[in-house]
């Protein structure tokens, strides 16, 4: 605080405490203790869920949403610091904890920002509204003329200013304006929002003091690892657990309630070893000695399987989109081209394994977890104990990478289950194996493409048929055909401007559970799309970004029932949120120049395309790739073009779009296959994911300056990267990758 | 046996195949270094072993008898190693986890190779898994800190 201020402090106490009133007056002068002063000194300023200013004037901020590593907590101190007018060096940022007064708190769907920003705002500017009112009190002028300004509020007709810290106890006692009273900063004068902002979370993690679920330590707690079943749905036959027992540490052996279809985010049942601590309880789990029983799942074969779903793609499917006659004119055509794309199952596998503490007492339990969704872990954890969800408290960690896996509440229904059996607090640690082998998988995918080209090379049907088990039979044991939900992600929008279009889904059957991982079905959908519109640029014997550009059609806005389709938008309306094709375009002309695609040949470069719009985000893609004579292939650089609308963290979105990419790759280099139903991979030596030296050594990222309303940022990046990487390798080998994993070298 | 952890003299009684990423986590309650895989294969557990990078979840402390083992929390006083900062300056964390792993395997390479060049950067890092991609940033931190640019 400056000398200067110090007689405007005074100042101002003295107008509050002489004209506004005795509670008031009490109210800046705590220490004349007079009437209700208990009540209302010290009292925080706390308008709304979000924000809190301390009696000495700083500012709590709770982040509702959960930290995987997209930095949301930093995003949502922005915003609210920014409305607020708020000295970033006084913002802490506190976690939620599950509460349905939050309204929704689950994280996933690239949905933070774009479905809170504008109410964040509105409780920044509610608190900075309180403050304005309670100075214009003190000063007896009118609130209009006061504005609040880092921390202050300044009466400049009067060259008056005051910190917040002066009118905490004041703004306390004033009632919470209506919204309609309260108005949002006009974008020019924002403080915050729009600038790379370094992570609020960023000293923890490099001194190694940040906690994330694995981390939870309490008192007299207790360490449990499950073996789960390897086939989905079976239980132990029998369990000789003699040679775990005598394991020095092990304190118990508890069998799971075993689970059936659907499998929701209930446990998949097994045997717990309980035991004093990792180790031991790990060492238990590796001598326990389980028979399992049989079912229809364990006869699947992932080869088997993967040829069944081709056949499936390859058949007449069940019409979702349909423009002109497609299959007319493809009969009809002379120059028609065909291609079968395949994706096998994937497991998110985020570098820390899932992990929940619970501590079930008689009539209160907690959850400690590095969860995305602690509302849901309220609810299952209170239904698998039979309690009221109200008595369950879920305090959120940090999370070590999230993906879609800690969407499913299960591990935290795990330890609440154990807790209560044992009466201890105990924590459920997930191996590495568990979460390879006992996941929600991201679906392996058929897809069968076909079109017809014109004499110009100018593509005039197009046929997709898409395959492949639907998350939703983890929540309906009928559900054997992708639902509409996972088709919204990058099929049924398809941009494409092609006069005949039928798209179409067939039937497959899961043999593991399946769930969500970063951008879901986009990552297949665009692989498919994007590489085949490449394979008809080639036929076409045209440039690969002139024939996209061409197949996107003139800037529009696309009205998906005029194809008789419905369309989900990603739960945001079409009209806010329109399918824009000059969006789309403008990161294909912006990522190409990035890239100086034009140039290319004379380099001697092999650059691969794709362009995607994701979570209502628009992102284009150039990989480069560079081949030696052995086949093995390199990334040097990689472009990226995002318009993801208004922008809350440059610096994040960029790092976002890094590890889109990044994350793009493994699902291009991985895959997980199974025999006799169980998972045939297990850890990192067999489950490959990208490493260092496989990772672009340069990314550049384009961030579209736009006012439009904010878009995901989290999932678009990724999908784009396989198709713009397996056209790369095209260009430089002339092998047509249709089939994941690609290998890492290519002969 | 006794056991050296950032300076301080530890005893230890019990089960001498325990892996040293359980004695840190679980007894001395030094949640900094990380399990991730069980196996040696994603480098989250790396610390220090009388100066040489090793993953603590495949070590028994058997192995560390005697030796001087070296944590994330005991890297630097104040978190002012220059891979530290070089961390904060270039802002590479995203989700974190690997984080501590990743900067323990960077300053046991600087301490062998002061100016390492992209190729020494892949082999010495190869062993250290990121699922969130902070890759790209991790390499231009080392470089930023070997050149002595973070301060």
């Amino acid at each position: 605080m400056s000398n200067q201020f110090q007689p405007q402090r005074r100042q101002f106490l003295k107008q509050v405490s002489g004209t506004a009133g005795l509670t008031l007056g009490v109210a800046m002068l705590p220490a004349s203790r007079v009437v209700g002063a208990s009540d209302v000194v010290g009292e925080a300023l706390s308008p709304n869920l979000f924000v809190t200013l301390e009696p000495n004037g700083d500012v709590n901020i709770t982040c509702h949403r959960s930290e995987m590593g997209q930095q949301i907590r930093t995003a949502v101190a922005q915003i609210i610091a920014d409305e607020l007018e708020a000295d970033w060096q006084r913002v802490t940022v506190l976690q939620a904890k599950g509460d349905p007064a939050y309204g929704d708190q689950n994280t996933d769907g690239s949905r933070s920002v774009r479905r809170n920003m504008e109410r964040l705002r509105q409780a920044g500017a509610t608190a900075a509204l309180m403050l304005r009112r309670a100075a214009a009190e003190g000063w007896q002028v009118s609130a209009d003329e006061c504005v609040c300004d880092n921390h202050k509020v300044i009466h400049s007709a009067s060259g008056r200013s005051v910190d917040y810290s002066e009118l905490v106890a004041v703004a306390a006692g004033l009632p919470v304006p209506d919204s309609d009273q309260v108005s949002l900063k006009p974008r020019n004068q924002w403080r915050y929002i729009g600038k790379a902002i370094a992570s609020v979370d960023l000293t923890s993690v490099v001194s190694g003091n940040a906690v994330y679920g694995q981390d939870v330590q309490l008192d007299g707690m207790l360490v449990a690892v499950i073996q789960r079943p390897p086939v989905l749905y079976t239980r132990p036959k029998s369990i000789d657990d003699k040679a775990a027992r005598k394991i020095p540490g092990v304190v118990d052996i508890i069998e799971m309630p075993g689970a059936s279809a659907p499998a929701l985010f209930a446990p998949l049942g097994g045997v717990a070893v309980v035991a004093k601590n990792t180790w031991s309880a790990l060492q238990g789990v590796q001598a326990l000695k389980i028979t399992w029983s049989t079912n229809e799942h364990s006869t699947y074969h992932s080869e088997s399987e993967k040829q069944r779903l081709i056949d499936t793609a390859q058949q007449a499917g069940e019409t979702v989109r349909q423009r002109g006659d497609a299959q007319a004119v493809l009969a009809a055509s002379e120059h028609t081209h065909s291609a079968t794309y395949y994706a096998p199952l994937l497991a998110q596998a985020p570098m820390e394994p899932p992990a929940a503490t619970a501590w079930v007492e008689d009539n209160r339990v907690q959850i400690w977890a590095c969860t995305q969704t602690p509302q849901a872990t309220r609810k299952f954890v209170s239904e698998a104990l039979g309690l009221s969800p109200e008595v369950v408290e879920v305090n959120v960690t940090l999370l070590g990478g999230g993906f879609g896996r800690k969407s499913k509440p299960d591990f935290s229904v795990e330890a609440a289950l154990l807790s209560k059996q044992t009466g201890t607090p105990v924590k459920v640690v997930w191996r590495r194996e568990d979460d390879i082998q006992n996941g929600y998988y991201h679906t392996v995918s058929a897809q069968y493409l076909q079109a017809a080209l014109d004499s110009d090379g100018t593509t005039v049907a197009w046929r997709h048929n898409t395959v492949f088990p639907s998350i939703s039979s983890t929540f309906s044991p009928d559900a054997v055909s992708p639902s509409s939900g996972e088709l919204d992600l990058g099929f049924i929008d398809n941009p494409f401007s092609i006069d005949n279009m039928l798209l179409e889904k067939g039937q497959a059957k899961p043999h593991v559970r399946i769930g969500w991982l970063r951008s879901v079905a986009n990552v297949y959908h665009a692989f498919a799309i994007q590489s085949f519109a490449d394979e008809l640029a080639h036929k076409a014997k045209q440039d690969s970004k002139a024939y996209l550009l061409k197949l996107i059609g003139p800037a529009r806005m696309i009205d998906l029932t005029e194809d008789g389709a419905e369309y989900g938008n990603y739960g945001d309306p079409i009209d806010k949120y329109p399918i824009d094709t000059g969006r789309l375009r403008n990161v294909i002309e912006r990522v190409c120049k990035l890239a100086n695609w034009d140039q290319r040949g004379q380099q001697g470069r092999y650059l691969g395309l794709a362009a995607h719009r994701s979570f209502l985000t628009y992102v284009a893609t150039v990989v480069e790739v560079t081949v030696n004579d052995s086949g093995e292939w390199r990334i040097p650089n990689v472009y990226m073009s995002i318009d993801a609308g208004t922008v809350v963290n440059e610096g994040n979105v960029k790092a976002q779009c890094e590890g889109g990419a990044i994350y793009g790759l493994s699902c291009a280099i991985g895959e997980l296959s199974a025999a006799k139903g169980a998972i045939t991979q297990s850890n990192f030596h067999n489950y490959q994911v990208a490493r260092m030296q496989h990772s672009p050594a340069n990314i550049e990222v384009d961030i579209v300056d736009s006012v439009a309303p904010p878009g995901g940022v989290g999932e678009p990046p990724t999908p784009p990267f396989t198709p713009a990487l397996a056209n790369a390798l095209f260009a430089a080998t002339g092998k047509r990758i249709r089939e994941l994993p690609i290998p890492l070298t290519i002969r | 046996m006794k056991i050296t952890i950032n300076g301080q003299t530890e005893e230890y009684q019990g089960d001498p195949q325990m892996p040293l990423l359980w004695y840190l986590r679980d007894e001395l309650h030094m949640t900094g270094t990380k399990y991730g895989c069980g196996m040696a294969l994603c480098g989250a557990c790396t610390v220090h072993v009388d100066g040489q990078p090793v993953r603590s979840c495949r070590l028994p402390m058997a192995g560390v008898d005697g030796k001087s083992v070296t944590t994330i929390e005991g890297l630097s006083s104040h978190n002012d190693h220059p891979l530290q900062v070089a961390w904060a300056q270039h802002n590479v964390p995203q989700c974190g986890y690997c984080q501590s792993g990743q900067i323990m395997q960077a300053a046991a390479l600087l301490e062998k190779n002061q100016a390492p060049t992209d190729s020494d950067i892949d082999s010495a890092m190869a062993g250290n898994i990121c699922r969130c991609g902070t890759y790209p940033r991790i390499r231009a931190a080392i470089k930023s800190a070997a050149r002595g640019d973070a301060k």
